[in-house]
């Protein structure tokens, strides 16, 4: 089990904390639109908030802040096993004080340590669309991973599609993964996501606004979005439609005058107008780790991913072996396992076995369905010129 | 006077021995029919009436009293006619009893007196035989079938009058043969060198069928993946004497067989609006579903992510067990269900070819999912079955392509290697082995060790998934003839396990 550290948030910041938990279902009562006004809100001092959203329902507010018992709370953040640090603290991410309405407490849970949130340099926010394209999953799988073995901290948000992608690949490059949620710490959310969820606590760390056991609300993710560019030094939005909610953490970034990049995407394909809108308007061109890498530490600059990793090795010698490559272009070209024998010249079950060792060193990959495809993070290794070298 | 006559009774695909009790007694004449007999049952008393006057023979004007036992049973269908005239005729004076000692009877009468055939005569005549019967009388029509079970005297008969001639001594009778069973192969079955390309389908089919395991084809429509299946049970050995028994009886029971003993394993298709009792067996009379008719063959889903949930969910018992159990009110019936599980789908939603495809992954993922579970955890090879280029479609001087009995061959070889090893296990091929014999028979090379251990650590291999990898790699190795598994062969195996879906937007 993940050992709870001692709650170290003091007590005026855990009660402000429990408390925008407790008025979560009023404040979604009077945020119609999704990113209306939270800003402001949320920056609003304890009673005035109250006042604001709990309306006639202020006096119970109150009651809650008069009778708050910061004992209790801590006592249930450290039975959630999770742990909670105010801006008081010396381990509180300092680039959050850039937002002007910075959350006055963080609830996290996992093995990382928060401390290293705000001392490692840097932290890369890695955020698109949940229903992505298989092509968007790719790229954002290698990009994950070349930055967590280059050290760089991922931040994402457990959502579906992209945000789970970067986390899964930041965990196979062996980099520690941040996941803001928009509910409590101990939450699972969404739940089909609940193993990645448990991969992120065992290496790295969940980040929360609201307080153990709160469940999200609709306010929250936008809420949760800034929090995600705060901490982030450079956020990357890999696929976007138009006025998604990747498009409102970039939106952040560039308020709190961080870097954004951007992967371009298809241009006729509507779940990517958004990043591609941000290229047009000057975002980085991000096509690869490496270039992630160029535009935080300039170019040729930062450290080289750290190459420990079985399939790093075979990424730098792709088999070695003329026939492995005219199977690789067999796949690269959709021509399915009959085309690839075809191409190669290869009995079938010398073509299986084949592809059997390129997915073994991550060159290709299976859907659901068994299909093979080239995966992203290779392409690179297996260009002509490399095969010539 | 009472008579009793044995006849048999359908359950399932088994037959159960009934005893027909005719009681004639003076009193207001009247037909009285007791036992649990359903509406054809009770009918039999005015096709009974009828044949019995029409046959010149007598009916008597008396109280009759007909008992069919064991009474807590229920009795259904035409069958019993035969049984219930004979008994009139003996209570009633007009056939010695001696005369039908060790016998049973089977058959529908018709109004005119003459037999009519039923469904299920070789289950009848195998139960008869285990219940220690020498004679069976069954109409003409029925005969050659009830004779495959050897040891059996099988009578047939025309009419309610030839019967009578029979047992008085009027009329000496030779006890059928079964028909003689058609030439194994007739030019005109299905043979693989009728497809072109489908070079992996093919070989997946031929490791499917060498180990018993169950496949998956993935591919666009029109690709040709139901005429590769149908060609699985022209490369699956041949049944054996036994297995052909085990389809005859099922096929009669279900009114499908021709009465000749099955020369090949049978290929069922069942279309994907098929209902869960249509597939697994049911009804309120239970009948057999489409996974017995395929028992010792091949059950064919086509568009497998077309066929209801519940449906494919009714699969799982049947295909883990080998039998399918029917449960009915008190009653439970358990049918034969040992089936290889032939599956084919389109690689996404659209079945557009690949440069056209519209699918993203979420609709990929979802598509998928339809089968995931009760199906996809039975599956241990998904091979790929492209369209083949146009060239080698029409080009008419292509390579000459292997033939189904070369293949068959190949097959039958590796069959008997599994055999060989297994023998004395309770596994009949590799497929059935369980995780001990697995780990026994399916040792690795250190290179091959090595190979596997790198999937396990790469996260894309679970405990039941290694189990199936090191099966499908001793086939391969089987159909190689070899006895060791070498690192090619569990890399082509692993080539074809089926990809978790892992790494996909989940």
């Amino acid at each position: 089990m993940i050992g709870a550290a001692t709650v170290t948030a003091c007590d005026s910041c855990l009660r402000r904390g429990y408390l925008v938990g407790r008025l979560a279902g009023h404040i979604a009562g009077i945020l119609d639109s999704p990113h209306r006004r939270v800003t402001g809100l949320l920056a609003l001092p304890d009673e005035k908030l109250i006042q604001a959203v709990a309306r006639e329902r202020a006096g119970d507010a109150l009651g809650f802040l008069e009778e708050f018992d910061a004992a209790r709370a801590r006592a249930a953040v450290e039975r959630s096993q999770s742990t909670a640090v105010c801006r008081h603290d010396s381990s509180f991410p300092t680039q959050l004080a850039d937002l002007e309405d910075a959350p006055r407490v963080l609830f996290t849970k996992g093995r990382g340590d928060l401390a290293a949130l705000s001392q490692v340099e840097p932290r890369v926010a890695l955020v698109g669309a949940r229903r992505a394209s298989a092509y968007g999953l790719e790229v954002t799988h290698a990009l994950g991973r070349g930055l967590g073995a280059a050290g760089v901290t991922v931040v994402s948000g457990l959502a579906l599609g992209i945000d789970a992608q970067a986390h899964r690949g930041c965990l196979e490059g062996g980099g520690t993964p941040v996941a803001v949620l928009a509910c409590g710490p101990d939450v699972p959310y969404p739940r089909t996501n609940r193993r990645l969820y448990e991969q992120v606590c065992e290496r790295g760390l969940v980040v929360a606004e609201l307080p153990p056991g709160q469940p999200p609300f609709r306010w929250s993710f936008p809420a949760r979005n800034r929090i995600m560019a705060g901490l982030a030094t450079l956020t990357v939005v890999v696929e976007a439609a138009e006025r998604s909610g990747s498009l409102i953490t970039s939106d952040f970034a560039i308020q709190l005058g961080r870097p954004v990049g951007a992967v371009p995407g298809q241009v006729t394909s509507s779940r990517a107008a958004g990043s591609n809108a941000l290229l047009k308007d000057g975002a980085a061109f991000i096509t690869s780790a490496e270039d992630v890498l160029d535009e935080l530490f300039g170019s040729g600059g930062g450290s080289r991913p750290r190459s420990s990793s079985s399939r790093d090795q075979a990424e730098a010698e792709p088999g070695g072996d003329p026939v492995q490559g005219l199977l690789l272009e067999a796949v690269e070209a959709g021509l399915g396992v009959d085309g690839a024998c075809a191409h190669t010249g290869l009995p079938v079950h010398e073509v299986r076995a084949g592809l059997s060792r390129l997915e073994a060193s991550g060159h290709v990959s299976r859907d659901a369905l068994g299909i093979y495809r080239r995966t992203a993070a290779e392409r690179r290794a297996i260009s002509p010129r490399h095969w010539n070298a | 006077m009472l008579a009793s006559v044995a006849t048999f009774a359908l359950v399932g695909v088994d037959s159960h021995e009934v005893t027909v009790e005719v009681d004639v007694r003076r009193g207001l004449p009247a037909f009285t029919l007791v036992g649990l007999p359903d509406a054809a049952v009770r009918e039999a008393r005015e096709r009974v009436r009828a044949a019995l006057l029409n046959s010149a023979l007598e009916f008597p004007l008396q109280r009759l009293t007909a008992n069919l036992a064991p009474a807590s049973m229920r009795k259904a269908g035409p069958s019993f006619d035969l049984a219930l005239a004979l008994g009139v005729l003996i209570a009633s004076g007009q056939v010695p009893a001696e005369a039908a000692r060790g016998m049973a009877v089977c058959g529908e009468l018709s109004l005119s007196g003459s037999l009519r055939p039923f469904r299920g005569a070789l289950s009848m005549a195998l139960g008869a035989r285990a219940a220690g019967y020498e004679r069976l009388v069954v109409p003409v029509e029925n005969a050659g079938e009830a004779a495959l079970a050897e040891g059996l005297e099988v009578l047939p008969v025309g009419s309610l009058g030839r019967l009578v001639d029979l047992l008085h001594g009027r009329w000496e009778l030779e006890p059928a043969r079964p028909d003689p069973v058609r030439s194994e192969r007739s030019l005109h079955a299905p043979d693989l060198a009728d497809v072109r390309g489908q070079g992996d389908a093919k070989r997946a089919l031929e490791i499917a069928a060498a180990g018993g395991h169950n496949l998956l084809m993935v591919g666009p429509p029109g690709a040709g993946k139901t005429m590769v299946a149908r060609r699985l049970p022209g490369i699956l050995p041949p049944p054996s004497f036994d297995e052909a028994l085990e389809i005859t009886r099922i096929h009669g029971v279900a009114g499908l067989g021709d009465g000749r003993l099955a020369a090949e394993r049978p290929f069922r298709a069942p279309h994907h609006t098929i209902s869960p009792s249509g597939l697994v067996g049911g009804g309120s009379q239970p009948r057999p579903g489409e996974i017995t008719l395929a028992h010792r063959g091949v059950l064919f889903l086509d568009e497998v992510a077309e066929f209801s949930r519940g449906t494919l969910e009714a699969l799982r018992q049947p295909l883990e067990d080998g039998f399918a159990e029917i449960t009915r009110g008190q009653r439970s019936l358990t049918f034969p269900a040992r089936t290889m599980l032939i599956a084919a789908c389109n690689p996404c939603p659209c079945a557009r070819p690949a440069g056209d495809c519209r699918c993203n992954d979420v609709d990929r993922l979802r598509y998928s999912r339809r089968l995931s579970g009760p199906l996809l955890d039975r599956i241990d090879l998904v091979c790929q079955a492209a369209a083949p280029p146009a060239a080698e479609l029409v080009d008419p001087h292509g390579a000459a392509l292997e033939r189904s009995s070369v293949i068959r061959a190949r097959v039958i070889a590796a069959r008997e290697r599994q055999r060989d090893r297994l023998g004395g296990s309770g596994a009949y091929c590799n497929a059935d082995m369980d995780g001990r014999l697995t780990r026994r028979h399916g040792a690795l090379g250190d290179d091959g060790v090595r190979r596997l251990l790198g999937s396990v650590e790469q996260g894309g291999l679970t405990g039941r998934g290694h189990d199936r990898v090191l099966r499908l790699a001793r086939t391969i190795a089987d159909l190689a003839g070899r006895s060791r598994v070498s690192a090619a062969h569990l890399e082509e195996a692993l080539a074809y396990r089926l990809a978790s879906p892992v790494g996909l937007a989940a």
